[in-house]
């Protein structure tokens, strides 16, 4: 069980709490963890990657184990932290706009 | 028809406000979405439950949610905004080539007899489509294929499709008009596209009369004469009696011609309503005097509106989306401002109210009479 947690506009519009949970198959990775995310809550693709080219957009980022994995390579396998659900993955709105 | 409720978009969400046909006493309902920013909202004339709303933020991106009680409850609706093909490029400001990239949905457009058909104007300029309630949206790729597709360029606000008009009387026609391209018609529902620009003289280009290239800010159309045409262009406000075949310039006596909104009056075909806007480098008007213009005679011949408007120490704008008319008689005219205001007459202009004061930014108001 992977735990995510969300910012405050996604919460809303997926109508859940802070944190979510998740079961990805095999060893996750930060692909595999927003298609399990994506299929769960429908309404949030193209909130956090690109509908097209599947990048993530720009003022997004994903933080876990005070590692920023945002520029990681989607297939790589993430913390065994997060995978095991001792810490939770955080999806985060980047500081911007004053 | 016994009330009205007028749908507000604004930099931070968006309001529902209504009110019984006296139009004097006003409920408030919002933010909705709060946070985020709402292009537009817009009910089906089909279906006046039917409510689509455009939410849309720099950090996530594009959201549509849909409403079936007149938007007390709302639904995530689909957001996948998907060009045909290989998208290609258009001009970017410098004039060089530069790819076409999703940013946003301007404006949405209901059928007129379809509450689950829906059309969006969208940033990169292109015009979609739904059947199925705005659940999927494709693409009417024959407009952005048009041949002056790659010599389109963006105004200030982006290369925006803000305008989609549906000819009440031909099923087939679309009006829709994008800025810096111009207008376009359809004649086959949306499949192909012919520029409508003729007539039309801008500065800011090197052709200023070329077929293309042309900042309409906004077009407006009364449903008994759809073939009668008034554009707020960037400068200039122009008519057509053609179908956009051939335009006019309608300016006459107004003190400034630039500008953002237009609109025709629900029961006279001839009286239209502008904002002028004191230039394209000073987006406030003329004198710190926040003035409608209303003319009666479809142009040329303007009065000013002034009175509970401020007269003084204004310096607010109107966008493109920010004005609409009731189908109440009198008429109701509404527009909104980006001090926040959103203000309504209940006599066709003659006298103003402030609805609200303190709104974020108005970016869109639209009014559905029930």
């Amino acid at each position: 069980m992977i735990r995510v947690e969300l910012p405050q506009h996604l919460r809303t519009l997926a109508r859940v709490d802070r944190e979510v949970t998740l079961d990805v198959e095999g060893r996750p990775t930060l692909r595999s963890l927003l298609d399990a995310l994506e299929a769960s809550y429908p309404m949030l693709s193209g909130t956090i990657r690109d509908h097209v080219t599947q990048e993530r957009r720009p003022y997004v980022r994903f933080f876990a184990c005070e590692q920023d994995l945002s520029f990681g390579p989607p297939d790589a396998p993430l913390p065994d932290a997060v995978a095991s659900g001792t810490e939770p993955f955080l999806v985060l709105g980047a500081l911007a706009g004053g | 028809m016994s009330a009205v409720r007028v749908l507000v978009g604004t930099r931070k969400g968006a309001f529902v406000l209504t009110a019984d046909a006296k139009r004097d006493r006003w409920a408030v309902n919002g933010p909705l979405f709060g946070g985020w920013e709402i292009y537009h909202v817009k009910g089906s004339p089909a279906d006046p439950n039917r409510l689509y709303a455009s939410q849309s933020s720099s950090w996530f991106g594009q959201v549509i949610h849909r409403s079936n009680d007149g938007g007390n409850a709302w639904e995530p609706a689909g957001n996948k905004f998907a060009y045909d093909g290989v998208p290609g490029t258009h001009k970017w400001y410098d004039g060089t080539p530069h790819p076409w990239e999703f940013k946003r949905v301007w404006h949405i457009e209901p059928s007129l007899t379809d509450p689950d058909v829906v059309y969006a104007g969208v940033e990169d300029a292109a015009l979609f489509k739904s059947k199925d309630g705005a659940g999927t949206w494709e693409e009417l790729p024959g407009l952005r294929g048009h041949q002056s597709g790659p010599d389109w360029a963006p105004g200030a606000g982006g290369l925006c499709l803000h305008t989609i008009l549906l000819d009440p009387s031909d099923a087939n026609r679309i009006y829709i008009a994008i800025s810096a391209a111009g207008a376009f018609r359809s004649d086959d529902a949306g499949q192909t596209w012919r520029p409508i620009n003729r007539g039309l003289k801008s500065q800011y280009i090197p052709n200023q009369e070329a077929e293309v290239g042309h900042c309409v800010h906004r077009i407006a159309m009364h449903r008994s004469r759809p073939k009668v045409l008034f554009m707020q262009k960037h400068w200039d406000v122009m008519r057509t009696d053609d179908a956009g075949d051939s335009w006019r310039e309608v300016s006459g006596n107004l003190p400034t011609d630039f500008g953002f909104v237009i609109d025709v009056h629900a029961h006279d075909p001839e009286t239209i309503y502008v904002v002028p806007i004191k230039s394209d480098s000073e987006h406030y008007p003329l004198d710190g005097q926040l003035r409608v213009y209303r003319s009666r005679t479809g142009g040329n011949e303007w009065e000013a509106l002034t009175k509970g408007l401020p007269q003084r120490d204004c310096y607010v704008n109107v966008l493109r989306d920010a004005m609409s008319v009731d189908a109440l008689d009198p008429c109701g005219v509404y527009f909104g401002t980006t001090g926040g205001q959103v203000y309504a007459s209940a006599n066709g202009g003659d006298t103003w109210a402030p609805i609200v004061r303190d709104l974020p930014p108005v970016l869109s108001v639209e009014v559905q009479t029930l």
